[in-house]
């Protein structure tokens, strides 16, 4: 099923304008953390933090990630279900999963901490970050494509 | 429970389901959608491209307007700036974290987010926590 929220004449433009659209929410969101709770929102250590040491701010945190499937079921509300071309194979998705859990302990964030937050703050680091992380997803999909 | 802790859960749960809501109007819960970006030599599909167009100049800017104040509007104070040393470990840590993401199409949020949609990725966030654990009880002298 289409979910595409602004229906344009190419696909391509699609996935631009629908991207954009979604991406002035999701900055509106990261904003409302700094500015009203002083927080980077970052979903990979919020996340984490439920998973080892658990941070004062542990209560807050769950509820941002919380808030995640909840505007999931919004949008499902409104637009109707998405069908997600999620890989069937539990073996992809478990070595998928440990690797970017690993991977964003290990650099102190993912796609939310150092991409979108990151950047917005011109952490270097993050640019770093961001370069690595999607040349080697680039590569590995690659890699994916040709098995 | 006073005025200042309600606010900030407040604030916490908005903004995450803000954020929920734009992954899903950007595509970013669909795999499909995520891994069409890392295809470049292919259909090569823009919509990560789209989103961070916007999502990076709208945070940037809330982010001045928060170095205008003291402290966020419920009292506590901004982090401090980003460090700027570079090291091994954040550049294999991310490189590990973009083989993962390239695998299967997804990263943190929109996989916790695809939990309301699909039990598959259950798989993926049990791993995701697992890996998480696994690298807090091998690097204890760390601060994570």
């Amino acid at each position: 099923m289409d979910i595409y929220f602004i229906p344009t004449s190419s696909s391509a433009l699609n996935g631009v304008a629908n991207g954009a659209a979604g991406g002035i929410l999701i900055g509106i969101a990261a904003g409302v953390m700094m500015l009203g709770n002083g927080r980077i929102a970052g979903v990979s250590s919020f996340f984490a933090g439920l998973t080892g040491q658990i941070p004062p701010t542990w209560k807050e945190d769950l509820l941002f990630l919380a808030g995640l499937p909840l505007g999931g079921l919004i949008f499902v509300l409104w637009r109707g279900e998405p069908h997600l071309l999620i890989p069937d194979s539990p073996w992809v998705l478990a070595g998928a999963g440990f690797l970017v859990g690993y991977g964003a302990r290990m650099a102190n964030g993912c796609t939310s901490s150092h991409t979108i937050c990151g950047l917005a703050r011109l952490s270097r680091r993050s640019l770093v970050a961001t370069a690595v992380f999607i040349a080697t997803a680039i590569v590995t999909a690659a890699g994916r494509a040709l098995l | 429970m006073n005025g200042t802790t309600i606010a900030r859960a407040a604030i916490a749960l908005t903004s995450g389901t803000i954020f929920g809501l734009g992954l899903a109007i950007s595509g970013m819960i669909d795999p499909r959608k995520v891994l069409g970006f890392f295809d470049i030599f292919g259909a090569w599909d823009p919509s990560l491209a789209g989103m961070l167009i916007t999502a990076i100049p709208v945070t940037f800017l809330f982010y001045r307007l928060s170095g205008r104040r003291s402290a966020s509007l419920t009292g506590r104070p901004f982090p401090p700036s980003a460090p700027l040393r570079v090291d091994n470990r954040l550049i294999v840590g991310a490189a590990l974290f973009g083989v993962g993401w390239g695998l299967a199409g997804l990263s943190p949020g929109p996989a916790l987010e695809a939990l309301a949609f699909d039990a598959r990725a259950l798989v993926f966030v049990t791993a995701m926590a697992t890996g998480m654990i696994v690298h807090h009880t091998t690097s204890q002298n760390r601060r994570p």
